[in-house]
């Protein structure tokens, strides 16, 4: 680790002042942002710490949905009763995610924020519609990922809030890396009246729907629908832990295993 | 049992209190007045030329002492790390042993290679200073895997090494072999990798190095399994440091599996740069250069055959193997391939003849050593996936075809035609208890109550032995080792009745602080907690050879139990003449001496304390004092065996492969205390599973980078990837040469449970063809397999 100066500031308005010094990094819970300063990949001369803003924690029941804080952690996520009694899909993404260890720290802004292609999240804030807001504006989640790492956000942009839509149904399926537990393949299917919603994650280069498996299950929301359907290997990641065409099977198998949970 | 925490008792480790409130102390710990901290300056490259170092920018760096080089300890004389072993090709030439320097002189071999070092006030400034230690490298051409670097175009790893060849060794009657093989009924064959492993003990090594110039004396505390052994490489070959003027001190170890036992160069540079800067030098890895530099384990690639004649009996075995050493030969290298490998190819089959030829190659990868097991894994899972496949080819249940070749009892002592001799083992009886225990014949009905829910079902044997309890100094030496392999134990009575054990054996995890203890309060009947166990300080224990190879009970116990035969003589004839009796009157009982015939006797406590008050002793016959010691050289090595049995269920749509029950059937001999016995044989049992599903140090044969350099890409299994197993052992076979009777239990685990695992895979698999995967059996490898079978078996 390189030294930096730290700030906590308690409000909003000062976490954003704070977040305009030169080369200054916000702080969410550490578990991306801290590992990359102890390997000395990144060197920024201020960090902002969200921990103690009040304005982004919290989740609450909005109008046709939830709205959770940036700054709640992935824990809380999973253990909220309010999350498990109106989006239990997205309780069982917090609690898929990582170790405890990193459940208890990791926040839902710095996830989202951070756009790691293999993360979990990304498939939600698609798929539930979600709408993300900031410090100074309102990002629909559709528009939200950008590519691989980023994101729609402005330098020293502060996500405040997501508010995601209470779907009919909707499960997460995830196949993780055995290793760092992330998703080499993560499908969060959801339904809205007619429409449904399939959003990959872990696959490609940054979260991704798919319209055929949408139609599909549009006319049949039932995993046999997806029989014989496939998305493209051509533009998946390829690692160590799985290859492309592996990928894009996975893709199908957790999309399926997603509407059999949403039952 | 006469005393409640004597052998055979599950005393609960009395270690663990220490270590699990945090109270342990590590070599990372410990803190001296005026200490530096040093960091390496590795190279990213697998091989170059160094064209020179500029540390100019470093040296004006905040907090720096002292930047130090290779040339540095070139000027200083410092020499080159030692092999302990000594390998001859079959043409009776000597292995290539290349210079191995704790800093490189002139080129680097590996990414990770050291090149310089830079101490500082604070591990900080040490670190940012290392960065501006400005390097210039020519890249040069590398290779990593084994299999090219036998190629005529593979980059030369060490000039001295022509074709990158360390050796090209074999064992056993080629003739014999060839002439079986041209009877043989039935040939089975196989082609297998076993796949290098990074052994990631909790605890990441670390080096302090002091000297006082008052006395010239030096000191170093180190993360080791062995500090006398350290001691005797690091001060005659490599600093010229006389062993009385060097103590080296392996205080709480974190975990070793092997990868603690050699001498590293890092160890020599800390105590070096102690005297040239005046100050204490401390070095702790980071979990990245322990990834990078620790040595690694396996990596060997093999073809083997088996023939048979009609009823599957087996013949006669040809195995050959490529083994990676890495970039230079660490300290006992060029054993683990050769004599710790193919002397075990036997295995618990009477094949009576085997011939199994092994070529040692250098590559630019950090240097692989012994890992738990350390060569017998290797030659475990060879043979029994090759036994697995000759079931098959003979059409033979699994079970039956290792029960028709199996070594029987009564042959023991049963001489193999790989060198060793097995002193006992009943390898019927484990299977006996096995089969029953895994209700192998409820096996078909699980499979069929798997398959209903779409899932695989495989069940795999495991039929292992090993050679531990290392060695017989005289067989080691025969057979290339530079050392003797006995061990040393002194046994301290104190005046008031408490005692002090010093052994040369090294507890980094085993919990030898018990074990050895309990051995004490059985024999004088002392209560456990008057007996003390000091181990891992070269200052206190006379001498060692320390701990690895299951060797810490079959050899460190059985040094104990000389030394306290020692004292009870000595005790004898104290209670003799106490008592006023012949010395061959004096009956001994669980610590008591008495008259025999009377009721005069004495406990050992009062015989102590006269042994330091000797107010009326005959000196010329008796001496005061109550403290022995002893050596103890073993007769032969021990041999562990067992039965495991793995049950593994696959999803096919995905690959991913459950292991659903595990069970150990082992013989370690007699057992001192079974509650640490099964810890040491779950923890094997998670590192082989690891082997065969989760763990694989890749680097990439290109770039030379090691891909596998975190936990993020290097999978080490958690709890939740193992089910609970089954663990029964029996004491019916006690080691025949030893006198506890024990064949120690470290290694077990890790040796049979790889190819229990991968046979219950295969088996699983068996329904679409496949007769093979190499490990670690990854979802996308298993599913590959799945979509690569042939249509109408995958139809089925
Ligand atoms: C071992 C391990 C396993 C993991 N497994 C998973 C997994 O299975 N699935 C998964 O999804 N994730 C996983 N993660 C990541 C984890 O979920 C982290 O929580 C996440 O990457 C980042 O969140 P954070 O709060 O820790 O952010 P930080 O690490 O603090 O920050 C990450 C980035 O986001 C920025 N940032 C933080 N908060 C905000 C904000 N409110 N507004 C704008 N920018 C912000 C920071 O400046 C930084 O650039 C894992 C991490 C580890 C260490």
């Amino acid at each position: 680790m390189y030294a930096f100066t730290y700030q906590r500031p308690s409000t909003l308005a000062d976490a954003v002042a704070a977040a305009q010094a030169e080369d200054a990094k916000l702080l969410g819970g550490g578990q991306t942002l801290l590992p990359t300063l102890k390997q000395r990949l990144a060197q920024p001369s201020a960090l902002v710490d969200l921990s103690g803003v009040a304005e982004m924690k919290g989740i609450n029941a909005v109008d046709g949905g939830l709205e959770v804080g940036a700054f709640t952690r992935h824990s809380e996520v999973a253990h909220s009763d309010l999350v498990k009694a109106t989006i239990p899909a997205l309780a069982s993404l917090a609690e898929g995610i990582g170790d405890r260890q990193v459940r208890n720290m990791g926040t839902l802004g710095g996830s989202i924020a951070n756009a790691d292609p293999s993360a979990d999240y990304p498939s939600a804030v698609v798929a539930l519609k979600a709408t993300v807001t900031t410090d100074r504006r309102t990002i629909a989640g559709d528009d939200f990922f950008t590519g691989m790492f980023e994101t729609a956000l402005e330098p020293g942009e502060i996500v405040k809030s997501v508010r995601f839509s209470t779907p009919d149904k909707a499960a997460y399926a995830k196949f993780r890396n055995p290793a760092s537990r992330y998703a080499i393949v993560g499908v969060f299917v959801a339904k809205y009246g007619a429409e449904v919603r399939v959003a990959v994650t872990g696959a490609a280069g940054s979260v991704f729907r798919v319209p055929a498996f949408e139609a599909a299950l549009e006319a049949n929301f039932a995993a046999e629908a997806l029989n014989g359907l496939s998305v493209s290997a051509d533009d998946l990641n390829a690692d160590l832990h799985a290859s492309a065409d592996y990928r894009a099977h996975l893709v199908t198998v957790m999309a399926k295993r997603a509407v059999e949970a949403a039952g | 049992m006469a005393n409640p925490n004597g052998v055979g008792a599950s005393v609960r480790r009395l270690e663990d209190p220490r270590f699990l409130t945090g109270r342990g102390n590590y070599t990372d710990d410990f803190k001296r007045p005026n200490m530096t901290h040093l960091v390496h300056v590795r190279s990213p490259y697998p091989h170059a030329l160094v064209k020179g170092i500029d540390a100019s920018a470093a040296l004006a760096a905040p907090g720096v002492v002292a930047v130090l080089t290779g040339a540095d300890m070139e000027a200083d004389k410092v020499g080159s790390l030692p092999c302990g072993w000594q390998i001859h090709s079959k043409d009776g030439s000597p292995m290539k042993e290349p210079g191995h320097f704790p800093l490189a002189r002139g080129r680097v071999r590996y990414v990770g290679d050291a090149v310089a070092v830079v101490i500082a006030e604070t591990k900080d400034q040490a670190r940012d200073a290392a960065e501006l230690v400005v390097v210039d490298y020519e890249e040069l051409p590398a290779v990593t895997a084994s299999t090219r670097a036998v190629t005529a175009e593979a980059p030369q790893v060490h000039d001295e090494a022509p074709g990158n060849l360390c050796y090209d060794w074999h064992l056993g009657d080629k003739a014999a072999v060839d002439a079986a093989f041209a009877q043989a009924a039935h040939v089975a064959t196989i082609d297998l990798v076993n796949n290098r492993l990074v052994p990631n003990a909790m605890e990441p090594r670390a080096a302090l190095g002091e000297y006082d110039p008052s006395n010239g004396e030096y000191t170093l505390t180190t993360t080791s399994q062995n500090p006398h052994v350290i001691r005797l490489l690091m001060g005659a070959f490599v600093l010229g440091i006389p062993e009385h003027k060097l103590r080296v001190v392996a205080p709480d170890v974190g975990g070793g599996f092997g990868s603690k036992i050699f001498h590293y160069g890092e160890e020599a540079v800390v105590t070096w740069a102690a005297k040239k800067i005046g100050r204490p030098v401390k070095w702790t890895a980071d979990r990245s250069e322990s990834f990078l530099t620790d040595a690694h384990g396996r990596d060997h690639v093999s073809h083997a055959e088996m023939a048979m004649d009609q009823d599957g009996h087996f013949l006669a075995l040809r195995v050959s193997t490529l083994a990676n050493l890495g970039a230079y030969l660490s300290t006992f290298a060029p054993s683990i391939p050769t004599y710790l490998y193919a002397t075990l190819l036997a295995g618990q089959y009477k094949t009576p003849a085997i011939y199994a030829e092994v070529k040692a190659v250098f590559t630019n990868t950090a240097p692989v050593d012994a890992y738990r097991g350390a060569g017998r894994p290797e030659a475990c899972y060879l043979i029994e996936r090759l036994v697995d496949i000759a079931a098959g080819v003979a059409g033979l249940d699994r079970a039956e075809i290792r029960r028709r070749n199996f070594v029987p009892a009564s042959a023991m002592p049963y001489q193999t035609p790989v060198a060793l001799q097995y002193d006992s083992g009943d390898f019927a009886k484990n299977l006996d208890i096995a089969l029953p225990l895994v209700d192998y014949d409820g096996f078909a009905a699980r499979k069929a109550a798997s398959k209903a829910k779409g899932k695989l079902r495989g069940i795999g044997f495991s039929t292992y032995i090993e050679a531990c309890g290392i060695a017989p100094s005289n067989v080691a030496g025969a057979l290339g080792a530079r050392a003797g392999l006995y061990e040393c134990a002194e046994v301290r009575f104190h005046p008031t009745g408490s005692v002090t054990v010093f052994t040369g054996s090294h507890s980094h995890g085993q919990g030898h602080e018990t074990t050895f203890a309990q051995l004490v309060a059985e024999r004088f009947g002392v209560p456990i907690e008057n007996v003390e166990i000091v181990h891992g300080d070269t200052s206190k224990i006379p001498f060692g050879m320390g701990t690895y190879g299951s060797r810490s009970l079959a050899v460190g116990g059985s040094a104990l139990v000389k030394a306290m035969d020692k004292v009870e003589r000595k005790a004898k004839k104290i209670a003799a003449h106490m008592l006023e009796a012949a010395e061959t009157d004096i009956e001994v009982k669980d610590g008591r001496f008495t008259v025999a015939g009377t009721d005069k006797s004495l406990g050992i406590g009062d015989i102590a304390l006269q042994a330091y008050v000797p107010h009326n002793f005959p000196l010329d016959e008796l001496e005061p004092g109550l403290d022995e010691q002893a050596f103890y050289d073993p007769k032969n090595f021990t041999y562990p065996n067992g039965c495991h049995v793995c049950e593994v269920e696959i999803d096919p749509e995905t690959g991913v492969t459950q292991v659903v029950a595990f069970s150990a059937v082992d013989d370690f001999g007699n057992v001192i205390n079974p509650l640490i016995v099964e810890g040491q044989v779950h923890g094997g049992i998670v590192q082989g599973i690891g082997q065969a599903l989760l763990e694989n140090c890749v680097y990439d044969d290109e770039s030379g980078q090691l891909l596998t350099g975190s936990f993020m890409d290097y999978c080490m299994p958690r709890a939740d990837d193992v089910p609970s197993f089954t663990v029964r052992y029996h004491e019916d076979q006690p080691c025949t040469h030893n006198p506890l009777g024990v064949k120690g239990c470290g290694e077990a685990g890790t040796i049979g449970a790889s190819a229990a695992t991968m046979n219950a895979v295969v088996d699983a698999l068996s329904a679409f063809g496949v007769t093979h995967l190499d490990m670690p059996a990854t979802p996308e490898k298993v599913w590959r397999a799945i979509q690569n079978a042939t249509p109408a078996l995958a139809a089925e």
